[in-house]
């Protein structure tokens, strides 16, 4: 039989039942208008998916059952005789429900009587109610529509949650309190109801969990069994233990899917539903479906049903276009809209593809701004991708007319509402003029989840697959092996820097072996990071139970679960974790727009000097800071004073180990020299490696680190940027005194947005005596300058100009004595900067690495102060 | 795992009604302890339990008990006094415990020891003395006076109530 068919008769039989079950409490109170919008809602749901079926003997009938109700709900006094008149009538929809279930077609017959009777009975009420003016049949023009065009369907799925949160049928008729008022019409209705529908059973969710539990309890019995039957070596008991494994095994299996239904069933009315639109839009469309086998709990099914059909109404409404304007694109007249779905990694993903015009950008664009979602600047910085996104904000559509179809303004914000609810996540991929792709993605079930068994340090730990992206074994002195900058482990992952988090250390447990074990590397939306398990034990699915509500405020944990052996083991939450681990991981989330930002603006490229330290690290130096490399015979050093010096160019110069370098007692020692002004400083290094120009994220190092500014990734490994002003004044003040004494110290103030450059310019700043202040953004600075009087500020040019030189405005407004003098910074200075630079007031601009252009700039700056004091 | 069936007694149980108040006695340290026996559910021994990182000090761990997951609670822990838990040559514990269902929830208390249960009359009932501890005082009810010892009564609402501890 159609399947559609089998579907309309279950849920038809099961809409009756209720409609049965009401009718009779609304003879017993028919002042309740409650009960009375329900029982009309049903009748008029059944009437519309008979429409829709096809179906006329059965749409007349409850046509006419359902003009009497629309009377007795706009007002009508209720009387036994119509109550009698309507059960009859849905007596012999049964009938015939009966039959089309048996042979697949409505049998022959004539209602004529009865809907007479039943069109009387309306005019009567009619007559009672004769000034109330509107008539009932097309109460509300989007539910009509609904009814006849087939969304009834979908409005029947709605009723069918209420209906299974409502008591079961079983019990309503168990319990009912009037047995004696219709007897016979719930006694026949029952019958009746089961013969229609096919041979299936709803049960309640809770039933199955129970059995469900009750199983694993078997799984577990049989486990101490077997155990102890390994022990006893005794035949006797081998043979039916082997067959109480095998029972239980299936009976796991059963119950299992019983929760299961294939996917198909959410969507089998789609191809109707899209047929009828394309014939009402005036477009060729065809719907493709995959994977329609694809089985998801029931629970789940029932949630994305509604978004399902929305989803392909959408698609049909908006997205393809009418056959002329296709033909115009060079596109075939028919346009295709695939539905497909598939299993992966423990989710489904469910993918909603057409070959439509996509989304129109622009307008979302506009819709964004227009409803106050966000601003045109910030809009300027998102792709069309995150653009896309915008519409699934609530109460977005971008539907310029409210069509009958679509564009209500409820659209995918519900969709998405849907998805999130059952731990989903929706996205929207759309090229213009090709077409646009939704994919849900969405967990097989709720209360089974596929997860990785851990160990950290005793104890074991159910991580969830879905945030699991690999598992990367490591090993100390292993190509894949945790490095650690200054404390924090980190992991190089092709090319990425990847933070590790030691779950026994989380749970403050002692850990099995330091450096090795296995890095479970997960992801939350963006975000990744690896957490450190001692070892992997394998992937099992388990039945999720919710923490203990004295338990329930550790983020860590997000249930958990007896195993198999029946321990009870705690299931990690990734995002917990991540949130735990806070402030590193959530920092460098924030630093990385700001990050990525830099390469779209300006592509910050700086030159390399890497070298090895004593450590076995890489470290780095901007090449711009380094005078020359050497390399000296290590007699040539000349040790005194607990300092060692170079005669270097009839100088002197100190020379510093970087890092944990040994200083050579013989053969050669490379060295960097870095020279400030008069200052000349050596440092060795272990050896030199390379000359790197590249665009990099540097990730901050902890303040208490001493001699790293942070550490990027630089040709795919780790390197820390050594931090100048740490070993400058190591250099010995003395030699450093003749430069601080030129140049008083004075108050500098540095606006520089970029972390890096505001850590590489300080210590050339600082070593040259000045007092310096760094800030991060012209606002900030604004505050500071309107505080404290500075004698020079320094100000970047490059990342956002115009903030500088509206800085350097109403830094002119200040009275002449307190006015600072503003130095512009710039990688790259034209001539066109100059010029505007000039016309802000700025006094000059220099280049960002030239550094003896910066000092003598600043010097002339106090020379000047001087004069004029 | 041995359980006494409290629903015989159940009817005994509510206060203010008869003469008589059942109890489960336990034992905490020297401490005789009577817990209302229309709360306890089971007398269990649990010997795996799961320990929570970053729990409250007060719960032990997580007890598979049955198939349902319980939650349990070390009573001496929970009146203040110091807990060593010494595991034997397998790594496992020996725990006595009290099932008791609490808002919805079970939960394990770790006790000692459980004796038997007993009939006392109301007039034995006594208030608790001013000078108790303030653990003590928020944990309990009264005291029967016993021929050779005395026996506190717990209040299993406030000894579960963890956060109302916290609270305090």
């Amino acid at each position: 039989m159609d399947e559609l068919l089998q579907e309309f008769l279950t849920e038809t039989g099961e809409n009756l039942d209720t409609v049965d079950r009401e009718l009779v409490r609304f003879e017993q109170d028919p002042n309740d208008r409650d009960i009375l919008r329900n029982i009309f809602r049903l009748v008029h749901t059944v009437k519309g998916t008979c429409g829709f079926i096809g179906l006329p003997r059965l749409e007349a009938l409850t046509h006419a059952a359902e003009s009497v109700m629309g009377q007795f709900r706009d007002g009508a006094t209720v009387k036994p005789i119509a109550v009698t008149a309507i059960l009859e009538t849905i007596d012999r929809i049964k009938d015939i429900l009966a039959e089309l279930a048996e042979k697949g077609q409505e049998p022959e017959g004539n209602d004529e009587t009865l809907i007479g009777e039943l069109l009387a009975l309306a005019d009567q009420a009619r007559g009672e109610i004769a000034p109330a003016p509107p008539p009932p049949a097309p109460m509300d023009p989007v539910a009509a529509y609904l009814a006849r065009h087939g969304q009834a369907t979908a409005q029947s799925a709605a009723e069918d949650i209420v209906f299974r949160s409502a008591p079961s049928p079983q019990r309503g008729r168990d319990g009912r309190i009037e047995p004696g008022e219709q007897p016979v019409h719930a006694e026949e209705s029952h019958g009746a109801a089961r013969a229609s529908g096919p041979a299936t059973l709803r049960v309640n969710v809770d039933t199955i969990e129970h059995l469900m539990t009750m199983v694993s309890e078997l799984v577990l019995t049989r486990n101490q069994l077997l155990e102890v039957s390994r022990r006893q070596e005794d035949p006797g008991l081998k043979a039916p233990l082997q067959r109480l494994s095998l029972i239980t095994a299936e009976l796991q299996d059963g119950v299992m899917k019983t929760r299961m239904q294939p996917i198909g069933n959410a969507w089998s009315k789609l191809p109707r539903i899209v047929r009828d639109l394309s014939g009402e839009l005036g477009k060729r469309i065809e719907l493709v479906t995959e994977g329609a086998e694809t089985e998801l709990d029931r629970q789940i099914l029932d949630l994305i049903k509604d978004p399902l059909i929305h989803m392909v109404r959408n698609c049909a409404d908006h997205a393809i276009e009418l056959p002329a304007d296709r033909r115009a694109a060079g596109k075939p007249e028919q346009g295709t809209i695939r539905l497909a779905a598939y299993h992966e990694g423990g989710s489904v993903t469910i993918s909603v593809t057409d070959d439509g015009r996509g989304l129109d950008i622009e307008r979302i664009r506009g819709k964004a701004i227009a409803r106050g979602l966000t601003t045109e600047a910030e809009l300027e910085k998102l792709s069309d991708a995150q653009i896309g996104r915008f519409i699934f904000q609530p109460g977005f559509s971008t539907a310029e007319n409210v069509t009958a179809v679509s564009g209500r303004g409820v659209g995918m914000d519900v969709v998405k509402a849907n998805v999130d609810s059952i731990g989903g996540t929706v996205d929207i991929s759309s090229r213009p003029g090709l077409g646009t792709a939704i994919t849900i993605k969405i967990p097989l079930t709720l209360a089974i989840i596929s997860a990785l068994i851990v160990v950290a340090g005793a104890d074991r730990y159910a991580i969830p697959q879905t945030a699991v992206r690999e598992l990367v074994r490591v090993k100390a002195g292993d190509d894949n092996r945790i490095e650690q900058i200054n404390g924090a482990p980190v992991l190089r992952l092709r090319g990425r820097l990847l933070p590790i988090i030691s779950l026994s250390e989380l749970m403050g447990t002692p850990r099995a072996a330091a450096g090795e074990g296995f890095i479970v590397v997960t992801q939350i939306g963006e975000r990744q990071f690896g957490i450190l398990v001692d070892s992997v034990f394998h992937t099992e699915e388990i039945v999720v139970k919710p923490m203990s509500s004295k338990l329930r405020h550790i983020p860590l944990f997000s249930g958990n679960t007896i195993l198999g052996d029946g321990a009870v083991v705690l299931i990690v939450d990734p995002n917990g974790v991540a949130s735990l681990v806070g402030a590193a991981l959530s920092n460098e989330a924030e630093a990385e727009p700001q990050a990525s930002h830099d390469h779209v603006q300006n592509g910050e490229r700086t030159t390399m000097l890497v070298f090895r330290t004593g450590a076995g690290g890489l470290q780095a130096l901007p090449l711009s800071l380094v005078t020359r490399l050497e390399e000296v015979e290590a007699q040539a050093f000349e040790r005194g004073g607990g300092r060692t010096l170079l005669h270097y160019r009839n100088r002197l110069v100190p020379v510093t180990a970087i890092a944990d370098t040994q200083l050579r007692n013989q053969g050669i020692q490379p060295l960097v020299i870095v020279s400030d002004g008069d200052l000349t400083l050596a440092l060795a290094v272990e050896a030199i490696v390379d000359i790197v120009e590249e665009t990099f994220d540097l990730e901050m190092a902890d303040p208490d680190e001493r001699g790293v500014i942070g550490s990027a990734v630089i040709r795919g490994r780790t390197t820390d940027i050594v931090d100048l002003a740490h070993y400058l004044p190591t250099g010995g003040a003395g030699w450093l005194g003749a430069a601080r004494g030129a140049v008083a110290a004075k108050r500098v103030l540095l606006v520089e947005p970029s972390d890096f450059l505001r850590e590489m310019l300080s210590p050339v700043l600082k070593a040259s005596g000045q007092n310096l202040t760094m800030i991060a953004d012209f606002a900030a600075a604004a505050a500071a300058i309107a505080e404290e009087s500075f004698a020079t500020v320094l100000l970047d040019l490059d990342r956002d100009a115009e903030a500088a030189f509206a800085f350097a405005a109403a830094c002119q407004e200040k009275p002449r004595g307190e006015r600072p003098r503003l130095l512009g910074l710039t990688a790259c200075a034209t001539p066109d900067l100059h010029l505007r630079a000039a016309q802000a007031g700025l006094d000059d601009i220099v280049g960002k690495f030239d550094r003896r252009a910066l000092l003598t700039e600043l010097n002339a700056g106090g020379a000047e102060a001087r004069h004029a004091a | 795992m041995s359980a006494l069936s409290p629903q015989d007694a159940a009817s005994a149980t509510a206060p203010g009604f008869g003469n008589s108040l059942d109890y489960v006695t336990i034992r905490v340290g020297d401490q005789l302890l009577g817990l209302p026996i229309g709360r306890v559910q089971d007398v269990f021994i649990a010997n795996r339990i799961t320990v929570v990182p970053r729990a409250p000090d007060e719960i032990v761990g997580l007890l598979n008990l049955r198939g349902r997951i319980v939650t349990a609670i070390c009573l001496r822990r929970r009146l203040g006094r110091s807990v060593t838990l010494a595991p034997d040559a397998q790594g496992l514990i020996e725990l006595t415990a009290i099932g008791i269902d609490h808002g919805g929830e079970s939960y394990a208390l770790i006790v000692d020891a459980v004796g038997e249960v007993v009939r006392l009359d109301r007039s034995t009932l006594e208030p608790l003395p001013v000078h108790l501890d303030r653990v003590w005082a928020a944990l309990a009810t009264g005291v029967h006076r016993l021929a050779d010892e005395l026996l506190v009564v717990l209040d299993l609402d406030a000894v579960l109530d963890l956060d109302l501890d916290t609270a305090a």
